[in-house]
């Protein structure tokens, strides 16, 4: 199994570590619920080395980004992120990406468990082009800081910082160089907090992770680092879809609800397929679901609408902030309106469900 | 450190203690931490009739959804209701105020089938 750079530090803070997409990962630390909490509240650190980053240089590197993201990435500007799906020719999911524009490069991060099928899909579609990719997943670090104190303790645990953090945009970045080391901060993330993405080298990610942790003392709010277990709580009340769960190859970003991060008009693999379910309307749609009582549906149970059954859960959990079990669902496109009481079949017992408005929750601005 | 030895195990992480002629009913705190935070106890009823090698109800966590396995057969005599507003009473005292249901034993030699706690701390490497 691979491990991040970061896996030491993970065992001596005694971690209990997964097979994640291939990687072993922490899934927790102190325990899901406080971490959760914790990131709604302070801020926590996460290790999302596992995660692929490719960069992309040469004269048709747009070229190629185009070709495969359903997003218009020329309308990507330096210093700007984009949220894109990648499909194949029917309209099916690949994976979920962010693309990242440089001055003199691009960068897609993808999901572990894709990296490889990504990597031959990439190098299928660019045959006869001038790009040159590189694979810098094992190289560098990417850690996830998450939670509303994040932007005060990342300035006073790092001090000197070569820029000031808060001009930095949602959705935006700066790279640069910081006591000789080339480094990458995104105002990005994947818990529904205000938060940083940071990319750096190996050595460099193990000291920041150590410095942004270190106890501030008992006066101190400090940084927590939390595990995959809280990333799924978190991300799953922020309504954001998780591959695996509500993508995969059979989905289609209509479908999704990711109708956003596609160009409509554009021209990239699957687009002909993406334009028709666009056109006549999804026959299922991903929804929102909170269940009546303390049972989680996990993911494949089936929901029902009377007697016929109208769909799949993808995840669900015990929701830390709101305290209810909520999950997200494909439902027929007829009872995807929010406040249709719909059920849920949990081994056998029948839980009412109301479809609610997604996400979940949102954070105070 | 080991688990108490005034009960018996089975592999799949029940506790078993005989008090009077009931055998009280729980899991362990290695299954507890592995499950991570529990979200809901799924208890039976008083008076249902449990057997040796079933499932007699389910827990849930965060992470997951498991059974809930009875080394006894017998009818239950009593459950936990603290669980109901109280699930984590599982993962904070697992071995004594989190315990599950109470069996009333139909053939208490059952539990001679059960491991002993030097051999359930061999089995989870403590």
């Amino acid at each position: 199994m691979l491990q991040t750079a970061l896996y030491k530090t993970h065992k001596r803070l005694g971690a209990r570590l997964i097979d994640f997409g291939g990687w072993e990962m922490p899934v927790m630390y102190a325990g899901i619920t406080d971490e959760h909490v914790h990131t709604r509240t302070a801020s926590s650190i996460f290790d999302v080395s596992h995660m692929g980053r490719l960069y992309f240089t040469g004269a048709d590197a747009e070229k190629l980004l185009d070709r495969v993201c359903t997003r218009n990435i020329a309308k990507v500007k330096v210093g700007r992120c984009g949220y894109s799906h990648v499909c194949n020719e029917r309209g099916g999911i690949l994976d979920d990406v962010i693309v990242s524009r440089y001055e003199d490069r691009l960068l897609m991060v993808c999901n572990a468990s894709n990296r490889e099928k990504i990597l031959a899909h990439l190098k299928t579609h660019s045959a006869g082009m001038k790009v040159d990719i590189k694979d810098q997943t094992m190289s560098t670090i990417m850690v996830a800081v998450q939670g509303p104190a994040t932007m005060d303790l990342f300035t006073s645990h790092l001090d000197k910082l070569p820029f000031k953090l808060d001009e930095i945009k949602r959705y935006g970045f700066v790279s640069g160089s910081y006591w000789g080391v080339q480094f990458s901060i995104f105002r990005s993330g994947y818990t529904g907090e205000d938060g940083l993405e940071v990319i750096l080298p190996n050595m460099a990610g193990v000291l920041v992770w150590d410095r942004l942790t270190a106890d501030g003392g008992a006066e101190r709010v400090t940084v927590k680092p939390a595990g995959l277990g809280a990333r799924d709580t978190l991300r799953l009340e922020a309504g954001m879809p998780l591959y695996g769960h509500e993508l995969n190859e059979n989905i289609d970003p209509i479908s999704a609800g990711c109708g956003w991060c596609v160009d409509i008009e554009g021209d990239y693999i699957g687009a002909d397929a993406i334009r028709e379910i666009h056109k006549a309307g999804p026959r299922r749609k991903l929804v929102g679901l909170e269940l009546d009582g303390k049972r989680i549906a996990r993911q494949e149970a089936v929901v029902m609408c009377g007697d016929d059954a109208i769909g799949e859960v993808t995840s669900g959990t015990m929701s830390p902030t709101l305290g209810r079990s909520i999950a997200m669902a494909y439902v027929d496109s007829e009872q995807a309106e929010p406040g249709t009481t719909l059920s849920i079949d949990i081994r056998g017992t029948r839980i009412d469900a109301n479809v609610v408005k997604l996400p979940f929750y949102k954070r105070a601005e | 450190m080991g688990v108490p030895t005034d009960r018996k195990y089975l592999k799949s992480h029940e506790w078993h203690k005989v008090e009077g002629d009931l055998c009280v009913i729980g899991i362990t705190q290695f299954a507890a931490d592995e499950l991570t935070d529990i979200t809901f106890v799924e208890l039976p009823s008083v008076g249902k009739e449990v057997s040796a090698g079933g499932a007699f109800g389910q827990v849930e966590s965060v992470k997951s959804t498991s059974d809930l396995m009875c080394g006894v057969s017998g009818v239950v005599a009593e459950a936990n209701n603290k669980l109901s507003d109280a699930p984590e009473l599982i993962n904070n005292d697992p071995f004594s105020g989190g315990w599950i249901i109470k069996v009333k034993m139909s053939d208490p030699s059952q539990l001679d089938k059960l491991m002993d706690g030097a051999a359930y701390d061999a089995q989870i490497g403590g």
